[in-house]
């Protein structure tokens, strides 16, 4: 089945042609990448794909459903789960309540309010458990403005994933980390379960080369090339406009 | 500071605290006892306004709405002939929640500033229809003579000491209501939204309806102190609607600090306080309240209370 299908579609700003007539599918369990140049259409792409953006025409499907009218949130409890450009977190929450509440969002008790969270155990246990696996049950008590960047964009993936995603959505995981933190959040992308169909927007080549299987280039709004590494590699169009 | 710090509290001073205010009648004379059922009421206020300025980050100038509508029913029904406290306070709050359900509907798709000032005009027309509407609402003169309720089991709440006991006693089931609110999955998700609605849309979380729920029940828990203040003072008039009890309460959340429980009642007692105290020394006190308020929010940013936890810690 396709994780997502996206029809001829196109995103328009005023005369800005952002999207023109991309049309994109994702197998389930598929790790594509997308790259090009800024400016590409990279962030509208993943905006129109999570319902942050609407598109102007076109079509996007998710595991098969018709989501092009859907919310954001309809979208996120389909099973899309994003991260952002920009760290997008709660700063003033600490780390545990970051992740609870990335927990919380797929449980019917969201709406619960007449009952302590804390006593909500399967909610309480899952966020143990996925801050001892990523090892940071030692920081869960501290405000997550106080974690180094590094930590924050590490929490960013961890976030999404804790709502159990079926297609993943990653925008510049790496953008600004050093690289010792770029190696570790790239393993731990590729560390991902192999049902979780990943889409990547990366500017760093050698991150998604590392990760991705397929690669997908935009280039002003539309689809230049799409093809396996080797293939991308030899395109001579991608060669002049991206890889200098 | 730790979020989570927030909600333990210094349990050793609420139990010396609590102590205090039940000997307190038998300590001081009447008029005091008055001040601290406004503490009380307006606490309750406060920290109904704090549900949408503290947790869901929405800055409400036009709160008194649902403490005005609260109040008004409350003097309605009497006149009516219904003076049954439980009654009232019900009907309050359903009007209060009523009343915010409509607002909510047209506030909660601005933002900012924009919130701020379209909450202010929507209690604006209240106070307005209030103050007009002199066949209903006899305007400026207001609605007075209005009696202490009757609450069953044989108690009278004419005196002021046992007002002011039922007025505590109505203050702590709604600090546990909101105690408990606060920490509720939805508590966490008003946070959430406060904090970064993008991640909360893309986690899921159907902001909008937290917001609007979040905005209704703030208009609830605010209809329950229209209701205790009509039965302390006696009348309603337009000013329950007021522009400055809106900004007081607010004052109240940015002195005590807001996104506490115990941040809003702390402001409620210096503001109440300060208001009378000071006006009894000089004609100026409002010029001495500002001062005070100034030199406040210059030293404590984030109000007394995270002031005074910060130099415990």
């Amino acid at each position: 089945m396709k994780a997502l299908d996206l029809q001829a579609l196109s995103k328009n700003f005023g005369g800005l042609r952002a999207i023109r007539n991309v049309s994109l599918e994702i197998e389930e369990g598929e790790r594509r990448a997308i790259i090009g140049p800024n400016g590409a259409g990279k962030t509208t792409l993943f905006h129109l794909i999570s319902g942050f953006l609407f598109p102007s025409s076109g079509h996007i499907s998710l595991m098969g459903r018709d989501v092009t009218t859907l919310q954001a949130y309809q979208r996120a409890a389909l099973g899309i789960a994003r991260t952002f450009q920009v760290t997008n977190l709660f700063q003033k929450l600490t780390l545990f309540e970051n992740i609870l509440l990335g927990v919380q969002a797929i449980q019917k008790a969201r709406f619960c309010f007449y009952r302590r969270v804390m006593s909500f155990r399967g909610i309480v246990n899952e966020t143990e458990r996925l801050l001892k696996e990523w090892s940071l049950w030692e920081k869960k008590d501290v405000l997550l403005k106080n974690l180094s960047y590094g930590e924050q964009r590490q929490i960013e993936v961890i976030i999404a994933l804790a709502t159990r995603p079926r297609l993943l959505l990653l925008d510049e995981p790496t953008a600004g980390l050093a690289p010792a933190e770029t190696t570790l959040v790239t393993s731990i992308i590729k560390g991902l379960p192999r049902e979780i169909t990943t889409l990547l927007i990366e500017h760093d080549m050698d991150v998604a080369f590392e990760i991705a299987e397929k690669i997908t280039v935009l280039h002003f709004g539309s689809i230049l090339a799409e093809g396996s590494l080797e293939q991308i590699k030899g395109n001579p169009k991608v060669t002049e406009i991206y890889l200098g | 500071m730790k979020t989570s710090e927030v909600f333990k509290g210094p349990f050793l001073l609420v139990f010396l605290f609590a102590v205090l205010v039940l000997l307190l009648p038998s300590l001081v004379s009447n008029y005091y006892v008055g001040l601290v059922i406004q503490i009380f009421i307006l606490a309750i206020f406060a920290m109904s306004l704090d549900l949408l300025v503290g947790h869901t980050g929405l800055p409400s100038m036009g709160h008194a709405a649902y403490f005005g509508v609260a109040a008004y029913a409350t003097g309605f029904l009497y006149f009516a002939g219904i003076k049954n406290f439980w009654l009232v306070v019900v009907l309050g709050m359903g009007l209060g929640g009523l009343t915010a359900a409509l607002f909510g509907l047209l506030a909660i798709r601005a933002r900012g500033p924009y919130f701020m000032l379209i909450t202010l005009a929507l209690s604006q027309v209240l106070w307005g229809i209030a103050f007009k509407w002199r066949s209903l609402t006899r305007g400026d003169d207001g609605l007075p003579g209005i009696g202490r309720p009757g609450i069953g089991l044989g108690i009278d709440l004419k005196p002021d000491p046992h007002f002011y006991y039922f007025v505590f006693v109505i203050f702590l089931i709604v600090l546990v209501a909101l105690f408990i609110l606060v920490r509720s999955p939805f508590g966490y998700t008003l946070r959430g939204i406060r904090e970064s609605e993008s991640r909360m849309k893309a986690l899921g979380y159907p902001v909008w309806l937290y917001k609007y729920l979040g905005f209704i029940f703030a208009g609830v828990f605010a209809g329950i102190s229209g209701v205790l203040w009509v039965y302390y003072t006696g009348f309603v008039n337009p000013s329950n609607f007021g522009i400055d009890l809106s900004v007081k309460a607010l004052l109240m959340l940015i002195l005590g600090g807001s996104g506490s429980l115990f941040g809003p009642v702390i402001g409620s007692g210096i503001i109440v306080l300060l208001e009378n105290l000071v006006s009894g020394f000089t004609e100026r006190w409002s010029l001495v309240l500002g001062i005070i308020y100034v030199a406040v929010i210059m030293l404590f940013s984030e109000g007394i209370f995270s002031g005074i936890k910060r130099g415990r810690n």
